[in-house]
């Protein structure tokens, strides 16, 4: 255990922690759009798994990890339209429907990985960018300004998507659509647009998710997101449909994570043991759901389609 | 306006029954578009699929075993939806009760298979039950959504497994041999799962996931606990207001869910070639995703024990089916998934129609009915007035 309170270990750990939040992040935020319209998306991770393809994929042919983001939003867009058109338009019930697009995604993105790529090949990852003047900071500049762009474009999202829902037309017109769609509807309110828009918006940033991860690793392989997809939905709900609370969430997990990476590397935990550790998110998640579901209410629409005059 | 009725009705229900087949050809001709950009002839491989599924007896002996996880794990779901509430933790619930049940049988002597079978398949029920009780109390108690708690269980119920199969419960003998393969040892044959006509593949669990569907239709719809699950899933208020113990009637929906998800899990295991339990890792590799299928099964056969049964006949063909084609023209097995995926977004997306095509149906009937009445009746009321709402039906609804 001593050999993980030295300076060096605790700063990498606190660095790796942000660096693993950043996925979960951009995933969650973008899942608490489509909830406080009133969508519950539980496809993410087949989402996130196919942009982490697509990501992969376009920086293996070309070197370019733009690009490999570019296309991790595209197919994300595309896949946000279709969970869109699924549960906005044929109105299916959510719970359900999820599942299949994670599936689809889960065999999909195997599929053509195989027959694309075959053997796991590492691609170039982000390249750093220290904040200048920040960077040089003792203990904070190594933990909180070394990172690669896409770390600090998702933590900008949180004040972002705040402005947004909180202070903006758009953000009002997600609310309301998310808590009484009727009386939306009456205003003049397009429910459906909304959600169409907050749906595609999620499904954007969980395809972005999936390439920054692959992208982050440098490589892809089966089931490369390992339930991230999930625990991002669950995040929204820890975060009481707040991005600074899904933040706090993502950290949390990031942190976790990190821990648990250390403490396996250092030995302290044994490797017979690292499964048990491997439960740690999803028992925090569930005693985490337990004590917020006594505080805080879910947009009262949740999970519920609309019909006019229904 | 009677014959209009009758013609409205008849139409309604007979596109209703036809919905969800047109989703599952919708996902295979998609399906069929895939192949042919893999290089893959799609006639060739749909003719080995319906081969592969239903051509031969070791084919229908194979569609029988792969429909029995579903057709437990769709009773299960079904119980649970007409609770109003949503279990997507099968898998877990799978897991949960192979575990319990092989631990049971690992720690047991050699007992005869009479007692012993009985015994490690109730392993599985309380196992299941357990996995399903957890989420069901949180959401009653704590009003923790249960599509989210029980996927985190799911997430928790392979880490568990992938422990106790590579360390507490592996075979000594793959320690010894330093191959580690996680897995138990040969469980006792006390516990294997008789063979039906005395040879060949073909086990009891088939028969069992059949009986349960009947115990389910009989449990719903002809007993006072049945009554009160789908009392409190119609209307939570309405129940709370007749009395009904609504918190407990959702943690009891949960657990039968649960239950019924266990015993599929400790028949896979006991039904297994091998007869053992092996984890690849994943639970997907345990359960062939049979906690995630059943459901499109239960959704296929309308929410409805009875109908569940040909319905996962019908699934777990296209599933055995997919196998053979992918076998055929060589692409990898991801395929079966990504269409496995395609097929439940095709049926759930399509259940909506379905059911607005079966409310149409029987608010035909009961206008035919009342108008029928009015007719025999000249003090009747005017057939055109608005029916009151039924009270709960205590028959089955037919799908």
């Amino acid at each position: 255990m001593s050999q993980f309170f030295t300076e060096a270990v605790l700063i990498a750990t606190v660095a790796s922690g942000i660096r693993l939040a950043v996925p979960l992040l951009l995933a969650s935020l973008g899942e608490t759009y489509g909830q406080r319209s009133g969508v519950l998306n539980l496809g993410v991770d087949g989402i996130m798994l196919l942009g982490a393809f697509g990501g992969y994929y376009a920086v293996l042919e070309t070197g370019n990890v733009w690009l490999g983001l570019l296309v991790g939003i595209g197919i994300g867009i595309l896949l946000g339209l279709a969970t869109a058109l699924i549960s906005v338009t044929l109105r299916a019930e959510q719970g359900i429907s999820g599942i299949g697009v994670y599936l689809f995604g889960l065999g999909m993105s195997d599929l053509l990985f195989q027959r694309l790529v075959g053997t796991p090949t590492p691609i170039s990852k982000f390249p750093k960018l220290d904040i200048p003047g920040l960077s040089d900071i003792p203990w904070l500049g190594e933990m909180l300004f070394q990172h690669s762009i896409i770390v600090y474009v998702a933590f900008g999202l949180v004040p972002f998507s705040m402005f947004v829902i909180n202070r903006t037309v758009f953000g009002m017109k997600i609310r309301s659509v998310g808590e009484n769609p009727e009386a939306a509807d009456s205003l003049g309110v397009s429910v459906a647009k909304v959600r169409y828009a907050t749906v595609t918006i999620g499904g954007m940033l969980a395809g972005v998710a999936g390439a920054a991860l692959a992208i982050d690793l440098g490589i892809f392989q089966q089931n490369l997101t390992n339930a991230q997809g999930f625990i991002a939905i669950a995040l929204v709900y820890f975060g009481a449909w707040r991005p600074l609370g899904v933040m706090a969430g993502a950290l949390l997990y990031g942190f976790v994570n990190a821990l648990v990476l250390q403490f396996k590397t250092l030995g302290i935990i044994p490797q017979s043991w690292s499964d048990i550790a491997a439960m740690a998110p999803a028992v925090i998640t569930i005693l985490a759901l337990v004590v917020v579901a006594r505080r805080f209410r879910q947009p009262a629409a949740l999970t519920k389609p609309f019909t006019r005059g229904a | 306006m009677t014959t209009a009725g009758n013609a409205l009705r008849v139409r309604s229900r007979f596109v209703a029954y036809l919905v969800p087949i047109a989703a599952v050809l919708a996902a295979l001709l998609l399906g069929a578009i895939m192949l042919v950009l893999l290089d893959a002839d799609p006639i060739e491989g749909f003719k080995a699929m319906f081969q592969g599924a239903f051509g031969s007896a070791d084919a229908l002996t194979a569609t029988a075993l792969k429909a029995t996880p579903l057709l437990f794990v769709g009773v299960g779901i079904t119980i649970a939806f007409r609770a109003n509430v949503i279990n997507i933790g099968g898998e877990g619930q799978m897991v949960a009760g192979g575990l319990l049940a092989t631990g049971v049988a690992l720690g047991l002597p050699d007992w005869p298979a009479v007692i012993m079978l009985p015994t490690v398949l109730i392993a599985g029920l309380i196992g299941g039950a357990l996995w399903g009780a957890v989420p069901g109390a949180l959401k009653a108690y704590y009003g923790v959504n249960e599509i989210l708690s029980t996927i985190m269980l799911n997430v928790v119920a392979v880490q568990l497994m992938n422990f106790l199969l590579r360390g507490p419960m592996i075979d000594p003998g793959e320690i010894e041999r330093g191959t580690r393969i996680p897995q138990t040892a040969r469980l006792q044959e006390g516990a294997d799962l008789p063979l039906l006509f005395g040879s060949g593949r073909l086990h009891i669990g088939p028969l069992l996931a059949v009986l349960s569907a009947i115990a389910a239709y009989i449990l719903l719809w002809r007993t006072p606990i049945g009554y009160r699950l789908r009392a409190v899933g119609q209307s939570k208020d309405a129940a709370q207001y007749a009395g009904m113990p609504v918190k407990r009637t959702i943690v009891l929906a949960m657990t039968l869910s649960g239950a019924l998800c266990g015993l599929a899990g400790a028949v896979l295991v006991f039904g297994s070639e091998s007869h053992r339990m092996v984890t690849d890792g994943s639970t997907a590799g345990f359960t062939g995703s049979a906690g995630f299928n059943g459901i499109v099964a239960a959704l296929f056969g309308g929410l409805h024990p009875l109908w569940t049964i040909p319905a996962s006949f019908l699934f777990g063909g296209l599933l055995v089916g997919g196998n053979a084609l992918q076998r055929a023209v060589q692409v990898p097995t991801a395929l079966i998934l990504a269409l496995n995926g395609l097929i439940v977004v095709f049926v759930v997306a399509s259940d909506r129609y379905r059911r607005t095509l079966q409310e149409r149906a029987s608010e035909a009937e009961t206008a035919a009915r009342l108008a029928a009445e009015a007719a025999a009746t000249p003090t009747g009321p005017p057939p055109d007035a608005t029916p009151p709402e039924p009270p709960i039906d205590t028959r089955a609804e037919p799908p």
